[in-house]
């Protein structure tokens, strides 16, 4: 495979991991804030073969983990809503609400359906204009422009019976808001790749230089991952903290201007509640001045707000690095994929799933071939 | 044939009709019509002007081991690259007997088609059944058909149900792998899922390739002549993807499985329609591959056995069965780390980004 086997060969996975050995002197602690690196991490296993004093810390990045609850629940009502059809991306369909989940709100007879793109849902609403086609709207600055680029369509073709259900969130606000938290114990950054390809990332230059940490953009294939960590080990042990750019094939430091110009027509900037974190300012996205008619939460009348999650997931440490999925108590018992109590044990992406899927418990910190977890 | 002149001015509805009706799963004229006409020699099989169709079939069984299965196929779309339900519902129910070491005898099929179904598509999948019965030497012997009323049922499922004779040194089982037992792979993975994924309307990707859907039973037969009952263990790694077969039998045999990922045989446009939608290449669904865990001594000739066989020529070793961590599946990375492989919960649903 031309373009990705080179991302994933072996020899040079080794010579990085020697170089990282032989570069750290001390030991380091790097947040990495997309599901997405996270996934590779640990499906990899590339964390396990760190230099033991360099420690990975998996960040709030995975847009279904940060849903609020309240959002959740809000988004099983208009499902069930009879002359809706409710879309979404598939990995929203598990994430429980307060008390079931869009899967079973399928199962129930709602009409759920899985798209791949919102514009797939805009093209239903048009070939169904008796129905109101509602679109879950969640993620980070990645999928903003399709979204985006969706509610442009709808207006093009005149739709008034298409509508998004907004929760997007941001990520420089939430780095900051990590970095603010006095319990952070986050020394570096591997900012996502994806993020800064659309947003490029001048807006990364100020947290960088206010709060001394290297911040260094990353790609998602295994050497990606481990330049990224030596880059920003080699700035921690030199003393700087800048941002870098590892993932300079798909990241240019203004981002694209055409994908930022629709996030910009589309949506503005709110403050915004992370499920397990609580409230940052400035850290959403909703629909802009203009665009309130596609607003799905102006359409249908509001069911009294959900409260946060009462249950013992600890996400909210989970998802800002306080703490890792094995400290959890339930973790691995009373909360597994199958039966999850927070949302970072429901998309491929939550820390708690790939932790688990990987088979790692608090007593095997390389519990792949660890019999007594089996 | 048409309909009697007696019955030209009732608003029954005949057999020209371009869809399936209620009335052809009424077991009157029209059931008979549709049988004779379109299913039995879409089957390559008479009509009722053949041989009288009874209520079972007779078969002359030797004095064996009989081994039966049965599958139900669902398929979105119909069509696809590859094959086609019909097809896949031969090929699924042979592998299936296959998987035991049997040579397949006899299918027995069921037909379950909603109310408006195209009857063109109908004799198609039926043709597609018959060449794949026959290309894979089973016959169909015995089936029925139902008509239910639209929204019952989504277009067509078909129900084959398989009829074998065990291979007299054939003694495969889930739960008779031992550690040391080489771990064999006919042919590359993920080409039906991805297939099925591409193909359908919402998902906007193409690709080049096609479902790898076909019987496998001669490619067991090779195996089992090379191996004997050196071959322990075979699974076709359909729903669920090499993962939940490879689960399934580290269960049953309570051994552990390791998997050299680096050694897996993945088709580039599957890698990337995986990477692009966060799947798991090892749980996507196959139907045209087969594992299997062979003695250490006998694993080689059965490698060159599956090789020499035009359904396989990619057979590869992939990994082995361990003593160590028992019940579990372990991959090893291409960058040389561990992961424990998982069976899914539910459905693998893409990620977001």
């Amino acid at each position: 495979m031309k373009y990705l086997d080179e991302y994933r060969d072996p020899a040079l996975a080794r010579r990085l991991l020697a170089e990282l050995g032989a570069v750290a002197t001390r030991p380091w602690r790097l947040m990495e804030v997309c599901g997405g690196q996270t996934h590779t991490l640990v499906r990899q296993g590339i964390d396990e073969l760190l230099p033991a004093g360099i420690r990975m810390i998996h960040g709030p990045g995975c847009p279904v983990c940060v849903t609020p609850v309240a959002v959740i629940d809000r988004a099983l009502e208009l499902a069930a809503t009879p002359d809706v059809v409710f879309t979404s991306f598939g990995d929203m369909l598990r994430v429980p609400g307060t008390s079931t989940s869009l899967l079973q709100v399928k199962a129930a007879g709602g009409d759920v359906r899985v798209v791949y793109s919102p514009a797939d849902a805009v093209r239903i609403a048009a070939a169904e204009p008796r129905r109101r086609v509602v679109f879950l709207a969640v993620g980070f600055e990645t999928t903003a422009p399709a979204n985006a680029a969706a509610v442009l369509l709808a207006e093009s073709l005149g739709l008034t019976n298409f509508s998004m259900l907004v929760s997007h969130v941001l990520v420089p606000p939430a780095i900051t808001a990590i970095l603010e938290d006095p319990e952070c114990l986050v020394d570096g950054f591997l900012a996502a790749g994806h993020v800064c390809s659309v947003m490029g990332y001048t807006e990364y230059e100020p947290i960088a230089a206010r709060y001394r940490v290297p911040l260094v953009v990353t790609g998602f294939e295994p050497l990606d991952l481990l330049e990224g960590i030596l880059m920003a080990v080699h700035q921690l042990e030199s003393g700087r903290h800048e941002v870098e750019n590892q993932y300079a094939r798909a990241v240019h430091r203004d981002g694209n201007q055409v994908a930022q110009e629709a996030i910009r027509r589309v949506f503005r900037v709110a403050d915004k509640e992370w499920r397990g974190i609580g409230s940052i300012p400035d850290s959403g996205l909703v629909l802009a001045d203009g665009y309130e008619r596609f607003d799905a939460a102006l359409w249908f009348p509001s069911g009294p707000r959900s409260p946060e999650s009462a249950s013992e997931c600890i996400a909210g440490q989970i998802l800002t690095g306080v703490k890792t999925p094995t400290d959890c108590p339930a973790y691995g018992t009373r909360c597994t994929p199958r039966h999850p109590l927070g949302a970072p044990m429901v998309s491929s992406e939550g820390t708690c799933a790939a932790f688990f899927s990987a088979g790692r418990t608090a007593a095997a910190p390389s519990p792949a071939l660890n019999a007594a977890t089996s | 044939m048409t309909a009697s002149p007696l019955f030209t001015a009732c608003p029954a509805p005949t057999a020209e009709t371009e869809h399936v009706l209620l009335g052809h799963g009424s077991g009157g004229r029209l059931s008979a019509e549709l049988l004779s006409e379109v299913i039995l020699p879409g089957f390559g099989l008479a009509g009722s002007a053949g041989r009288p169709l009874e209520d079972a079939a007779v078969l002359p069984l030797p004095t064996a081991e009989i081994v039966m299965s049965t599958d139900s196929f669902v398929v979105d779309p119909l069509f696809f690259p590859g094959g086609d339900i019909g097809s896949l519902a031969v090929h699924g129910t042979v592998n299936d007997l296959a998987m035991m070491g049997a040579v397949p005898v006899a299918l027995a099929v069921a037909f379950i088609v909603e109310e408006g179904f195209g009857m063109r598509e109908l004799g198609r999948i039926s043709q597609s059944l018959g060449r794949a019965a026959h290309a894979a030497g089973v016959k169909v012997v015995t089936g029925d058909t139902k008509v239910v009323g639209r929204g019952a049922a989504d277009r067509l499922f078909i129900t084959t149900t398989g009829l074998g004779v065990r291979m007299p040194l054939a003694r495969p089982s889930a739960g008779r792998v031992r550690p040391g037992d080489v771990l064999l792979l006919s042919g590359p993975i993920g080409l039906h899922g991805v297939t099925i994924l591409s193909t359908r309307d919402s998902l906007g990707f193409e690709t080049e390739i096609g479902s790898d859907s076909q019987p496998l039973h001669r490619v067991v037969a090779a195996a089992v002549a090379a191996g004997g009952d050196g071959v322990r263990a075979l699974r076709d790694p359909t729903r669920g993807g090499v993962a939940s077969a490879l689960n399934e039998l580290a269960a049953a045999s309570g051994v552990g499985v390791l998997v050299e990922e680096t050694a897996l045989p993945v088709p580039e446009p599957v890698s990337a329609a995986c990477d692009l939608l966060g799947l798991d290449v090892l749980h996507v669904a196959n139907e045209g591959c087969l594992l299997a865990f062979v003695a250490p001594d006998k694993a080689d000739a059965v490698l060159a056995a599956m090789r020499s066989r035009p359904e396989s020529p990619g057979a590869v070793r992939i990994g082995q069965a361990v003593a160590e961590h028992p019940r579990r599946v372990v991959v090893r990375t291409g960058i040389g780390a561990e992961r424990v492989l998982d069976m899914l919960v539910g459905e693998q649903l893409p990620r977001i980004c």
